[in-house]
C-alpha cells in the first residue's frame, strides 16, 4: 500500500544513526516575511518578542510581566534580560499554579495595570481555563462596562515542535474561540509575534497570543526595531493565487507555502496562501473573497480534526460563499487522538497531506 | 555542556551572561554532614526482624521532623543483609537506569522532554522498601526510577524512552508516561497526580483491600491549587492516603523559597499530619513510610516532606546551572549522594564487604548494558497504533477524523 511505503521511507530517513549527526525532523520550512522601509535588525522570533515586550514594559509603566521561570529569561528565553531592566517588583516569577496566575493576572487588569502573563506551555493552559472563559472574557459584559480585563495579555508558546509529545505540543486555540470577549492571534514569525504583541498589549479586550514554540528559534526575519503594532483581526494574503485558497496559521501557514511552491511546480495549480493570524475575532472578510475568488478551499492546521477551528471557517464558507463553490471546503487536520510521542510526523498535516488535498479538491 | 537534542530552545548556554540566582541558603537537609552511630537495639523499626539473616542496627544521624504528631518514625533501625544488598543494587541500578536514558538522549535515540532521578534515588528505594504488595503509588513526570521500582522491567523503560514497541506504555506514553501494577506513572501536567492519588485511595478504602495509596509530588507541584483540595477531601473523608513532598528545592528554574511562602512543604496541609524526613538517606525515608503506611491505615492522611536533591536539570533541555551554582551541585554530590552514603553505611556496619558492593555493581551495569542493547534495537510500534487506545471497545478500529487512506 502506498501509504506503508510513505511509512517505511519516513521510517527510514527518521531511523537515527548512532553517531549524533543533526537531523532535520522538522516538517516545514520557514518562510520569512520581507518588511518595509526603516531600520529593522535580523531577530529570531523569541528575541522580537523579547524585544516588544521591552518595549512595552517602557512605554508602559503600569506593566508586569510574570509566569513560570520568566525571572531568568524564561525557558524560550523571551524574557531574558528584562527583569534585571525594569526590576523584581514588574518581571517576576509565579509559582507553580496556572489558575493562581490567570486569576491573578484578570485581577491586576481590573485594577487598572497591565499583566502580562505567560503560562509556560499551551498544554498546561487548562487549570487557567475557568478563570480566561469564566473571568476573563465575562467581566466586561456582566459589570455591564464598569470593569474590564483588557489590559490583559496572555502569552501562550503553543504547537509541534518534533518530539513535544502528548504534553509539550497542543494547539488549544479551538477552546478558546468559543468564547466570546476573548481576542485569540497566532504569529507566524518574529515581525507577526512583535506587532501582534505590542498590539494585544494594547488592545482593550483581554487577548491570548498563542507562539509556535517550533519558530522561536527556527524563525529569523529583518525585524523593525521601532515600537509597531500588527493589525488584529486581520488575515494576511501571503501568496495570491486564482485556484485554490490555503488558510493556515501559525507554523502550519509556512507548510502551505510551501505545498503551493510544488502544487504550482508539479501541477500548475495556482494557490492563494492566505495566514489567518487571528482566529478571534477572524477575517471573516478576506476570507470570502478569497474562497469567492477561487471556489475551492482548504483549510489546514495542527490541531485535531473534529471541532478544530477549520470547522468554524468551513461552515461560515459554505454559507456566505456556496454558490460559488467549485467543491466543498476541505480540512487537513491532527487526526482525532492525543497528540501522539512516535507517531507525530504521520499526525501532522504535512506538506504530503495538503498536497494531496489540493489536488482532489481540484479534481473535484 | 551537551549539545541538546531538538531544534526548540530551552538550551541555556552557559557562554551566556545569565545571571545565576543570587547565593540561596541551601535547604536545611544538606548543609549537615552525615554522621552514625551504633545504638543497642531500642525502639527498634517495626519489621520482622529475620534472625536468620545478619543484621545491624542502624541509629539514623538526622531527627525527623513532626507537625501535629506526638511521636514519629523509628530512629533506630534494623537492616539485615539482604536488604542492604537489595537496596544498594537498586540504588545503583536507578542511577545507571538514568545515565542510560541521558546517553539515549544525546544520542537523539531518545527525543522530547526527559526528567532525570539523579541524586534521589533514596526516595524511591526507601519508600519502596516499606510498600506492601498491595498499596499503590501515583507520581508526577520525575518517573523512569519509580517505573522501574513499581516493577517495569529496565527494559520496559528505556524502550518506552526510545518509543519502541517493548516499552512499558508501547512506544505510546515516552519518557513521562510509565506505569505498572499498582503504579498510576506517569503525568505530564504538575499537580494533576494528587487528586488522582486520592481517588485511589478511597477507592482501596471502600473495597476495603487494606492498601494505601501514596501520592507523591515536588515541590513545584505542592503550590498547585488541587493539592489543596485534596488534603481537604482526604481528611474530610479519612483516606488512607500519604502525600509524598520530593522536595528537591528547586521548581524548574524556581528555587523553593522563591515559589512558596511556607517552604515546610510537610506543614501545608494544616490539621493533617506531617513529617520532614531527609531524603537522602534511604534508611530514614523507609522508617518514616513505613510510620506513615501505618498512621494512614489507622488514623488518616499524613504527609511525608523527603527533602532530596537532583543534579541534573529539570529535563535534559535544562543544564540546570542558570539558577543554581556548580558548587552547590557538587556539594551534595561530594556529602549527601544517597548510594555513596549507603555504601559507606554498610561498609561501616560491616553488612557488605567492597567486594559485595564491587559485584553488585557489576551485575547492575550488566543489567543496564542488556536493557539499553534492547533499547537501541527493539522494534517500533506499527502505525495503526496512532488511533488505537482512544476510546475502548467496539469504537476501535474506525475512528472518525482519522483519514482511511492511512488504515493499514
Amino acid at each position: 500500500m502506498r501509504v506503508s511505503q510513505v511509512a517505511r521511507s519516513c521510517f527510514n530517513t527518521l531511523r537515527l544513526n548512532f553517531r549524533p549527526a543533526p537531523m532535520t525532523r522538522s516538517h516545514f520550512t520557514y518562510y520569512p516575511t520581507a518588511v518595509g522601509p526603516g531600520d529593522a535588525k535580523k531577530m529570531n522570533m523569541f528575541t522580537a518578542i523579547n524585544n516588544a515586550m521591552d518595549l512595552a514594559l517602557e512605554e508602559d509603566s503600569t506593566a508586569l510581566l510574570f509566569g513560570e521561570d520568566v525571572g531568568f529569561g524564561g525557558v524560550f528565553r523571551c524574557s531574558v534580560n528584562l527583569r534585571d531592566k525594569y526590576g523584581k517588583d514588574r518581571v517576576f516569577n509565579s509559582p507553580l499554579c496556572e489558575q493562581g496566575i490567570a486569576g491573578f493576572a484578570i485581577g491586576v487588569a481590573n485594577a487598572g495595570a497591565t499583566a502580562i502573563a505567560e503560562i509556560q506551555f499551551a498544554d498546561y493552559i487548562f487549570p487557567s481555563f475557568d478563570q480566561i472563559v469564566n473571568e476573563a472574557a465575562k467581566y466586561r459584559y456582566r459589570s455591564g462596562g464598569l470593569f474590564d480585563c483588557g489590559s490583559l495579555t496572555f502569552r501562550v508558546p503553543c504547537g509541534a515542535v518534533g518530539h513535544g509529545a502528548l504534553y509539550h505540543s497542543q494547539s488549544p486555540e479551538a477552546y478558546f474561540a468559543h468564547t466570546p470577549g476573548l481576542r485569540v492571534v497566532v504569529p507566524r514569525g518574529p515581525i507577526k509575534a512583535k506587532g501582534l504583541l505590542l498590539a494585544c498589549i494594547r488592545d482593550p479586550n483581554p487577548c491570548i497570543v498563542f507562539e509556535p514554540k517550533t519558530l522561536y528559534r527556527a524563525a529569523v526575519e529583518e525585524v523593525p526595531t521601532e515600537y509597531y503594532t500588527s493589525e488584529l483581526g486581520k488575515a494576511d494574503i501571503l501568496r495570491k493565487g486564482k485556484d485554490v485558497t490555503l488558510i493556515g496559521w501559525g507554523t502550519q501557514v509556512h507548510v502551505l507555502l510551501e505545498v503551493a511552491e510544488l502544487a504550482k511546480e508539479k501541477h500548475n495549480i495556482d494557490c492563494e496562501v492566505i495566514d489567518l493570524v487571528s482566529i478571534l475575532p477572524w477575517d471573516t472578510e478576506t476570507i470570502c473573497n478569497s474562497a469567492k475568488k477561487t471556489g475551492r478551499v482548504v483549510i489546514a492546521h495542527e490541531a485535531p480534526f473534529t471541532q478544530g477551528f477549520g470547522s468554524e471557517i468551513a461552515a461560515y464558507i459554505q454559507d456566505k460563499c456556496f454558490l460559488n463553490l467549485e467543491a466543498p471546503v476541505k480540512r487537513v487536520t491532527g487526526w482525532d487522538t492525543p497528540f501522539p510521542h512516535v507517531f507525530e510526523p504521520f499526525y501532522l498535516p504535512d506538506k504530503l497531506r495538503c498536497l494531496t488535498a489540493i489536488k482532489d479538491i481540484v479534481n473535484y | 555542556m551537551f549539545k541538546v537534542a531538538g531544534k526548540i530552545s530551552s538550551r541555556l548556554d552557559s557562554r551566556l551572561l545569565l545571571r545565576c540566582s543570587s547565593a540561596q541558603p541551601l535547604a536545611p537537609c544538606v548543609e549537615e554532614t552525615v554522621e552514625s552511630q551504633s545504638q543497642p537495639l531500642n525502639n527498634a523499626s517495626p519489621q520482622e526482624l529475620n534472625l536468620g539473616d545478619e543484621y545491624r542496627v542502624v541509629y539514623l544521624p538526622k531527627d525527623f521532623k513532626l507537625h501535629r504528631l506526638n511521636a514519629g518514625p523509628a530512629r533506630a533501625v534494623a537492616i539485615m543483609k539482604s536488604q542492604a544488598r537489595e537496596y544498594y543494587r537498586q540504588l545503583l541500578t536507578v542511577r545507571l537506569l538514568e545515565s542510560a536514558a541521558s546517553r539515549l538522549y544525546k544520542e537523539q535515540l531518545v527525543r522530547g522532554f526527559c526528567h532525570l532521578y539523579m541524586g534521589q534515588e533514596a526516595c524511591a528505594v526507601g519508600i519502596r522498601a516499606a510498600m506492601r504488595s498491595n498499596d499503590k503509588l501515583i507520581t508526577g513526570y520525575r518517573v523512569h526510577g519509580w517505573a522501574y521500582m513499581m516493577g517495569v522491567s529496565a527494559r520496559g523503560v528505556l524502550g518506552e524512552l526510545t518509543g519502541r514497541r517493548s516499552g512499558c506504555s508501547g512506544g505510546k506514553g515516552g519518557s513521562m508516561h510509565m506505569y505498572g501494577r499498582n503504579f498510576y506513572g506517569g503525568t505530564g501536567i504538575v499537580g494533576d497526580q494528587v487528586p488522582l492519588g486520592a481517588g485511589v485511595a478511597l477507592t482501596s478504602k471502600y473495597l476495603q483491600d487494606g492498601g494505601v495509596c501514596l501520592a507523591l509530588y515536588g515541590d513545584g507541584a505542592a503550590n498547585q491549587g488541587q493539592v489543596f483540595e485534596c488534603f481537604n477531601m482526604a481528611l474530610l473523608w479519612k483516606l488512607p492516603m500519604i502525600f509524598v513532598c520530593e522536595n528537591n528545592n528547586y521548581g524548574m528554574g524556581t528555587s523553593s523559597q522563591r515559589a512558596a511562602a511556607n517552604v515546610n512543604y510537610y506543614t501545608r496541609g494544616d490539621l493533617m499530619p506531617g513529617i520532614w524526613v531527609n531524603g537522602q538517606d534511604v534508611l530514614a525515608v523507609r522508617s518514616a513510610t513505613e510510620f506513615a503506611i501505618k498512621h494512614a491505615q489507622q488514623e488518616g492522611p499524613i504527609i511525608l516532606e523527603l527533602c532530596t536533591y537532583r543534579y541534573g536539570g529539570h529535563s535534559m533541555s535544562d543544564p540546570g546551572t542558570s539558577y543554581r551554582t556548580r558548587e552547590e551541585i557538587q556539594k551534595v554530590r561530594q556529602q549527601h549522594d544517597p548510594i555513596q552514603g549507603f555504601g559507606a553505611l554498610c561498609l561501616e556496619q560491616q553488612i557488605l564487604t567492597a567486594d559485595e558492593l564491587q559485584e553488585i555493581s557489576q551485575m547492575a551495569r550488566l543489567e543496564m548494558e542488556v536493557a539499553t542493547r534492547a533499547a537501541r534495537k527493539d522494534g517500533e510500534p506499527p502505525l495503526s497504533h496512532l488511533w488505537s487506545d482512544v476510546y475502548s471497545g467496539v469504537y476501535e478500529g474506525k475512528l472518525s477524523g482519522v483519514h482511511p487512506g492511512i488504515e493499514a
